[in-house]
């Protein structure tokens, strides 16, 4: 890429609400395990006659999106029809708020590389999701499913003003969680509970270049590396002195790259008017006050407890990014107990990511555990060699899942062939039968070739099912074997 | 075939005594629809299977001393825009032949409630377009008192069949005059009320800032009947308001000495025929002579109510008719090879002449670029007009004026000029604009014998004070 240009992005982002019906009907919202076109009432259908009823809890979660950006909501916001056809748009129009939005203004502050960096946020509007539709090859038809019309969504447009890639995705990252802490969405990322729209141009002096929108990007990933993709497309075009299209791009992820999709000459003139059927949206200034005294920690806030923790950044974000209170579990004095015993942190940040905090949110039958106990336990057999680290897992997970593992975590460690041999006598007689039938090995390894190493291991492990302390295995197979 | 119904009231009484029954009087209007039928084609459905079951079921219920309602047992007629649950649903449009309502109406629903019986459904201008009901995909239907011309519409089937004593009662609908310009045509009592204090849910929509439903009747104190039962707040409508504290069937008459009434004098020039002019002048000196007074208002945007309408109308119309789509009910092109045929071909066919004008219009006012130039600027004049009215309600009770230019006119008349035809809304257009209540009465008839009708207008929400004022009229013609 050449330097010359410097690339602004702004982002539009779709975020669904986690609201228990969709935006004006009474039909379920939560569509992700639903049979096709099975929570749909009137309105979803666009049955004639069928009349929108705003859902007051879409409302709730869009004052506490304003509160999350640092700003009051719009006391007076209105809806408007978006018309165009398409057979997931039952009514023919979508139900949106163009005209005044509910949240004006606000920002997203976020940390790229040791440096603060602030997004401003130019509006957020409710509407209405579109159904599903599909193509199946090869078939002479395509399928409609309207689970998702309706869907309550709000879309938060950022001014331009990142300008790199990894800037892009640190914003669309630090919106997810501020949305997430928020509890304004679910955040199921693989579900499109997020959809992002990255609008890309290079200009070469002040004023901005031409643009491009890559739409319907559902990764943080996937947001980087359009950006970076189309930042090296235009600027190919412009070094080849072409001029770039205002045109709408979707994400390629088999290709890694963005492709054409519509160009604005053939853009639909959406026909926008008020919608009669809705009155204003009107927010009780009391009603904001009483969202804000509600309002859950967000991302800020939890920095500073971590760090004040003296976990670093990575650490932080990590753990983060899981989700700190998603759970009634009180991590946070976990976290610092375990410092104030001088334990090791790392390791309990990891088993509180990779384990228990995915397990607390799916599943909800876990046991009230002592978790203080449980993960002093727990890192006690660790530093003892006496766990692989999938074992450990395994043994959190079942400690948190059952009280008879918990009761007595050794005992059930050991019953259920979690624990490694790490008894060198025991483990010494087992190695010289492995050393005796593979002969062939046993001279590379003398010949020094530490490959061969490896494979006398895993016979090692096979011969113990697993149970074997791989470090220690490694020590006396060493010891045993002279080498050159 | 005459209207020789009791009153509504009295219907329920007799009912609920004994002396008459809902099977009787169900037998009694299904009987007539079906005798009327190749005369005046005033409906297009009849429901006698569940309208009888209904009647059974209503009968039973008394016998077994219970109360069925303030409507027990009372035969009505619903225009075909009204969703009645299984039971085929087109607003008189091809387009949505074969839909079969999976459910009904919150006014139907409040109608049963009360123990009213729907036992069919009224013809009318396909989707509500039109002022005659020539726009029907099922042929007009023919004005009582003349059937070589057309009842008004768009209500117009609503209309004739009250006219005629189908059934004691009827709904309709009133987006820019639907039911008080057949009324008048057909000289029975039609009431557009305040915008929102009927529910809109499960009829088909026309412009939706404007339709207004209401009851067609034979007497002011019916439809203040079918209003009390009928209005109020309706979680499925978020535009509906609260109806009365007081109600609106226990009629007050306002005392006549202390009623400020006012004509509008803009009504009084446009094309305004002789006979309907005479005939308002007539009452309003009936009405001095009763003790009321009565001036002259100016309202300057009224003169621009029906430029206004006719680009806020079509713009509603357009977007609402998006959903008849041939996609997921209604008609549907079996020939069309891909989506964009099937969407060409189905709505190309399936829609009417007017239906396609008014999507036309109304796409092309909301088009960008053209907006601002049409579609806000009638929202200007809009506003303008409601300003006008709130200040002449300021000074006056009621305004008073003809319901069209002229009484009923041929079939074919006005047909093929879609321009002239507009012009049978003059009147009556500016009521929906401003979203205030409007009734439309008998006043007398023409050289010809046909039905005039005067329309009376109040404040929003003052649909009380409205029917009360109505019922002074009636009786002071009456009188005469």
């Amino acid at each position: 890429m050449s330097a010359k240009y410097r690339p602004t992005i702004g982002i539009e982002c779709h975020v669904q609400l986690r609201t228990k019906t969709k935006l004006f009907s009474g039909a379920g919202n939560d569509a992700r395990t639903a049979k096709p076109n099975t929570l749909i009432n009137h309105i979803d259908f666009g049955l004639p006659g069928a009349l929108p009823v705003f859902n007051r809890e879409a409302m709730h979660l869009a004052i506490r999106a304003a509160l999350a950006l640092g700003v009051e909501p719009q006391l007076f916001s209105t809806f408007d029809r978006k018309h165009y056809f398409y057979p997931d748009l039952p009514m023919g129009y979508q139900i949106t708020q163009y005209d005044q939005p509910v949240i004006l203004g606000g920002k997203v502050e976020y940390i790229l590389n040791g440096e603060l960096k602030t997004v401003a946020i130019t509006r957020a509007h409710l509407e209405a999701d579109a159904g599903k539709s599909s193509h199946p090859s090869a078939k002479a038809y395509s399928l409609v499913d309207l689970n998702r019309a309706g869907t309550p969504l709000l879309e938060i447009v950022s001014e331009p003003q990142m300008h790199s890639a990894a800037e892009a995705r640190a914003y669309a990252k630090e919106l997810y969680l501020l949305m997430c802490y928020a509890g304004v969405t679910d955040g199921d990322l693989y579900h499109g509970n997020m959809r992002f729209d990255v609008n890309v141009s290079l200009s070469e002096n002040d004023q901005l270049g031409v643009r491009s929108e890559t739409k319907n990007l559902n990764s943080f990933r996937a947001v980087e590396k359009a950006v970076a993709y189309e930042i090296k497309r235009q600027s190919d075009l412009l070094d080849r002195g072409q001029s770039v299209v205002q045109e709408t791009r979707g994400w390629n992820e088999a290709k890694q790259k963005t492709l054409s999709q519509r160009s604005k000459e053939n853009a639909d003139d959406y026909r926008y008017m008020p919608d009669p059927d809705l009155p204003p949206l009107e927010i009780d200034p009391a009603f904001i006050k009483k969202v804000r005294s509600e309002m859950p920690n967000l991302p800020s806030f939890w920095r500073n407890e971590l760090s004040s923790l003296g976990l670093s950044l990575s650490q932080s974000e990590i753990l983060l990014e899981a989700g700190i209170d998603f759970t009634n579990a009180n991590y946070m004095d976990l976290l610092l107990d375990f410092k104030h015993s001088g334990l090791n942190t790392k390791m309990l940040v990891n088993w509180l990511v990779n384990v228990d905090i995915p397990l607390v949110r799916t599943d909800s039958s876990l046991i009230n555990a002592n978790r203080r106990e449980l993960y002093k336990e727990v890192i006690g057999l660790v530093e003892a060699g006496k766990l692989s680290s999938t074992n450990t897992k395994e043994l959190i997970a079942a400690a948190l899942k059952s009280s008879e593992a918990a009761k007595d975590l050794a005992n059930y460690a050991s019953r259920a062939g979690l624990l490694q041999q790490s008894d060198s006598s025991e483990l010494e007689a087992i190695i010289q039968e492995v050393l005796a039938s593979n002969e062939a090995a046993v001279k590379d390894v003398a010949a020094g070739q530490d490959k061969a190493i490896g494979f006398l291991i895993g016979q090692v492990m096979a011969k113990t099912s697993g149970r074997a302390n791989p470090e220690v295995a490694r020590q006396i197979v060493k010891r045993l074997i002279k080498q050159d | 075939m005459q209207n020789d119904w009791p009153a509504l009231s009295e219907l329920a009484a007799a009912v609920k005594n004994g002396s008459s029954s809902a099977v009787a009087l169900t037998r009694k209007a299904l009987e007539r629809i079906e005798r009327q039928q190749p005369i005046y084609n005033a409906t297009i459905l009849t429901l006698s299977e569940s309208a009888l079951k209904r009647a059974e079921a209503i009968d039973k219920a008394i016998a077994e001393g219970q109360d069925p309602g303030v409507l027990a047992g009372v035969p009505f007629i619903a225009k075909d825009n009204f969703l009645v649950k299984n039971s085929e649903t087109r607003a008189a449009s091809n387009i949505l032949s074969g839909f079969i309502a999976p459910y009904q109406a919150s006014a139907i629903n409040a109608l049963e409630q009360a123990g009213a019986i729907c036992v069919a459904k009224a013809n009318m201008d396909a989707f509500a377009h039109g002022a005659s009901t020539e726009n029907s995909d099922f042929g007009v239907t023919k004005n009582p008192f003349d059937t070589t011309r057309v009842p008004g519409g768009s209500s117009g089937g609503s209309a004739a069949a009250v006219a005629l004593g189908l059934a004691p009662f009827a709904l309709g609908t009133d987006t820019g005059g639907s039911i008080r310009q057949p009324a008048a045509f057909c000289g029975v009592v039609g009431l557009k009320p305040t915008y929102g204090l009927v529910s809109r849910s499960g009829v088909i929509a026309m412009g939706s800032s404007l339709d207004c439903i209401g009851p067609i009747t034979s007497s002011v104190e019916d439809a203040a009947l079918v209003l009390e039962v009928m209005s109020g707040r309706d979680d499925l409508d978020s535009t509906t308001i609260e109806s009365d504290p007081q109600g609106y069937a226990n009629l007050k008459a306002p005392q006549l000495s202390k009623v400020r009434v006012a004509v509008i004098d803009e009504y009084l020039e446009q094309g305004l025929d002789q006979e309907v002019k005479d005939s308002l002048l007539k009452l309003i000196d009936k009405l001095k002579a009763a003790g009321a007074q009565v001036s002259h208002v100016s309202l300057p945007s009224t003169k621009l109510a029906l430029a206004c309408y006719y680009i806020i109308t079509p713009a509603e119309v357009s977007s609402n008719l998006s959903r008849y789509d041939g996609i997921r009910y209604g008609y549907s092109d079996p020939s069309a090879k891909d989506l964009e045929q099937s969407y060409l071909n189905s709505r190309g066919k399936g829609f009417g002449k007017e239906a396609k004008r008014r999507i036309i219009i109304g796409t092309f006012v909301l088009s960008s670029g053209y907006y601002d130039a049409y579609y806000k600027k009638a929202m200007t004049v809009r506003t303008k007009l409601i300003n006008e009215f709130d200040a002449a309600f300021k000074d006056y009770d009621y305004l008073i004026g003809p319901v069209a230019p002229t009484t009923a006119f041929k079939i074919g008349e006005k047909a093929k000029d879609p321009l002239q035809m507009y012009l049978a809304d003059v009147m009556t257009v500016a009521a929906n604009l401003a979203g205030i209540p409007a009734i439309s009465l008998p006043n007398g008839f023409d050289t010809n014998g046909l039905p005039i009708g005067v329309q009376l207008m109040a404040a929003r929400r003052n649909d009380r004070s409205l029917l009360g004022m109505a019922k002074v009229i009636e009786e002071v013609n009456n009188r005469a």
